[in-house]
């Protein structure tokens, strides 16, 4: 007879050789290695937690420890390449196929190490994408995840960094896998349960909290004056002329210079309330003015920001918060905000081409996706209408009758022309294909394709690729704005002042805009400190952003 | 250390009557530039001291459509220029005009 449960009894084994070395579900530091030998079988499917942000740092160090004649040939499915420890696994022997989404500060070590074969890579995800295949054909046979207590159940608290573990424990514990959590202590109750006990197998008390990075924390003090002609660009002409209400920020200084400008400038066009009033967005320091300003009306969060904590608790008629008063963050219901209830992604790049492709790979660097694709693109499933929508849905297609007409979200790549040390902004060819080719990968890795991207804003101006009619007309809007890249310095004149006459490129002058006047007596934070200053003293910057 | 030097029709006088200016400072990716009214009203001059060799048709471009769209007749204009990107060259050339043409 076929026996059905051959998981369930596999966890089994596992909790029992596990609970060896543990009082209750209690696993101490100096024992993690005997216990992940003890649980974890060669050839396993492991998500170690870890993403742009949290991290289970301790039990990422004691994965890399172990001996690989025990557990070797791992298959890590993770969110996150961050911390050394997830590229020493593979290094070490310990594990062999790698899916994953994100890799932030190991792009370069890893870029190497693929080259290098060391890495057998699945394939690189957005989070949401990654997340739904835990669900069909990449479920974890071990979850390694990060709590900030535990109660002696096992029931977790996760404090404002909720992230992703809701998402990795569903998929693990529902379909017979195992469940560890690092937690800072073990406490007689949790101040609330985001996981409940009986999803969780062993607690490890670190002593410590896990890590996170403040990723999100841009210094008003670094925003440019063209980063501010940017950001009065995107607000005059394309925010206020949309009706932008719902809508992701991207984590650079462009949008960062938005943020700070809605009190100031979008005041002064008296948008308050017309825009930006609903968020699918970390908790960036550079979005307190504008919500002491009262612009904002509510923010989902993918995650937290470190020393925003008291601030988001203040402020509970904006953040979603639990009933112990912090922030509940969810990685996949805001990714899933983001695409479906959200009119507008807008985000800078590394590299932009003639047909709109966007990729932040370079030759050496694999930084993954993270969740801008899923932001940045347009979600075909969307049924709901609403103005920007219906708005854009019609400048892309005139023709079709409006009620067979698919609405549009708007995408938007925002950057100055030429970056960091004088690099192109503009290429003719993405450094992702040239990384494709050498890796013999199936896809050149693009954070958004051209056909998702509606609009490229530079200090040169607005292109609108939803009025563009063929693919000429796209390729010299793209020039229109690229300034005095090569890309841009091969534009054809002609054509483009005929796109700029039907609007399809707008120039600061088309929009009453004076260049001269994007001064940084416009933002209404200039440092740390003024943010400080604007939250009453509720945000508590971490160190490396406080230079007093 | 490159040096490079442009000379220009201008349709119009710059306006005003400042005879020097100066905007912007020497540091990396920064540029300082000194405007002069030395020269007859139609004619712009535009030397440029720069760090960063090789951006020849660059800054070609650049003062090109300076010259276009704030027609700066009758200045000389010079740069000391610390690798600055084109946008932030094109940003303090136009302060720079703006500044002489100010009354103060």
């Amino acid at each position: 007879m076929k026996d059905w449960e051959r998981q369930k009894a596999a966890r089994q084994a596992r909790i029992q050789a596990g609970a060896r070395h543990a009082r209750g579900k209690a696993i101490a530091v100096t024992d993690l290695s005997d216990f992940l030998e003890a649980v974890l079988r060669p050839g396993d499917r492991i998500c170690l937690e870890g993403d742009n942000q949290k991290q289970a740092d301790i039990l990422a160090a004691a994965l890399a420890d172990l001996d690989p004649t025990k557990i070797h040939d791992l298959h890590m499915v993770q969110s996150g390449v961050v911390l050394p420890e997830h590229l020493d696994v593979f290094e070490r022997g310990v594990a062999k196929r790698l899916d994953y989404a994100y890799s932030g500060p190991q792009s370069a070590r890893i870029a190497r190490m693929l080259f290098g074969g060391q890495i057998e890579l699945g394939a690189v995800h957005t989070y949401l994408e990654l997340f739904a295949r835990y669900f069909i054909d990449l479920t974890p046979n071990v979850a390694l995840i990060a709590a900030v207590s535990a109660d002696a159940q096992g029931n977790l608290y996760t404090g404002p960094n909720t992230e992703d573990t809701p998402t990795v424990v569903e998929a693990t514990s529902f379909k017979g896998g195992l469940v560890v959590a690092q937690v800072k202590e073990i406490v007689d109750k949790v101040p609330r349960v985001d996981i409940p006990g009986d999803q969780v197998h062993f607690v490890v008390p670190a002593g410590k909290p896990f890590y996170v990075e403040p990723l999100f924390t841009r210094d008003p003090a670094a925003i440019t004056e063209t980063q501010i002609l940017t950001a009065m660009l995107a607000i005059k002409g394309l925010y206020a002329p949309y009706g932008i209400r719902r809508l992701n920020h991207g984590i650079g200084f462009n949008t960062a210079a938005i943020e700070l400008l809605l009190p100031t400038y979008g005041e002064k066009l008296g948008l308050r309330s017309k825009i930006c009033t609903h968020w699918a967005l970390n908790p960036h320091p550079t979005l307190i003015p504008a919500i002491e300003a009262g612009w904002v009306e509510q923010i989902h969060c993918f995650g937290s920001e470190v020393g925003m904590e008291q601030y988001i608790s203040a402020r509970s008629d904006i953040f979603f918060t639990g009933s112990d008063g912090s922030l509940r963050s969810n990685r996949a219901f805001c990714q899933t905000a983001g695409l479906y209830a959200c009119d507008m992604f807008i985000g800078s790049t590394l590299q932009i081409d003639l047909q709109g492709h966007s990729s932040t790979v370079t030759a050496n660097r694999i930084a993954g996706f993270g969740g801008a694709p899923n932001m940045g693109s347009d979600p075909r499933g969307r049924r709901h209408p609403s103005e920007p929508w219906l708005k854009a849905g019609a400048e892309a297609d005139p023709d079709t009758p409006a009620h067979l007409r698919r609405g549009r979200k708007l995408v938007v790549q925002i950057g100055e022309t030429f970056g960091d040390k004088n690099v192109p902004l503009f290429v003719e060819r993405l450094d992702a294909l040239i990384l494709a080719e050498k890796l013999n990968l199936e896809l050149a890795p693009v954070m958004i394709y051209g056909d998702d991207v509606t609009h490229i804003v530079t200090e040169e101006g607005i292109a609108n690729l939803l009025l563009c009619r063929d693919k000429d007309e796209r390729e010299q809007a793209i020039c229109g704005v690229a300034g005095y890249t090569e890309i841009g310095r091969r534009r054809d004149a002609k054509m483009v002042q005929r796109l700029r006459e039907r609007g399809a490129i707008r120039r600061p002058e088309d929009l009453g805009i004076d260049s001269l006047d994007a001064g940084r007596s416009l933002l209404a934070a200039r440092s740390i400190k003024d943010l400080v200053r604007w939250s009453g003293g509720l945000y508590a910057p971490p160190s490396q952003f406080r230079n007093w | 250390m490159e040096t490079l030097s442009y000379r220009h029709t201008a349709m119009q006088r710059a306006g005003g009557s400042k005879l020097v200016a100066v905007v912007g400072v020497v540091a990396s990716g920064n540029l300082e530039v000194l405007a002069e009214r030395v020269l007859p009203d139609t004619e712009c001059e535009v030397d440029i001291r720069t760090a960063a060799e090789g951006f020849g048709a660059v800054w070609m471009a650049v003062v090109a459509d300076f010259v276009e769209r704030r027609s700066p007749g009758g200045l000389k204009l010079s740069i000391n220029d610390g690798g600055a990107r084109p946008d932030t060259v094109a940003l303090r050339l136009a302060q720079a005009v703006r500044l002489i043409e100010g009354d103060d």
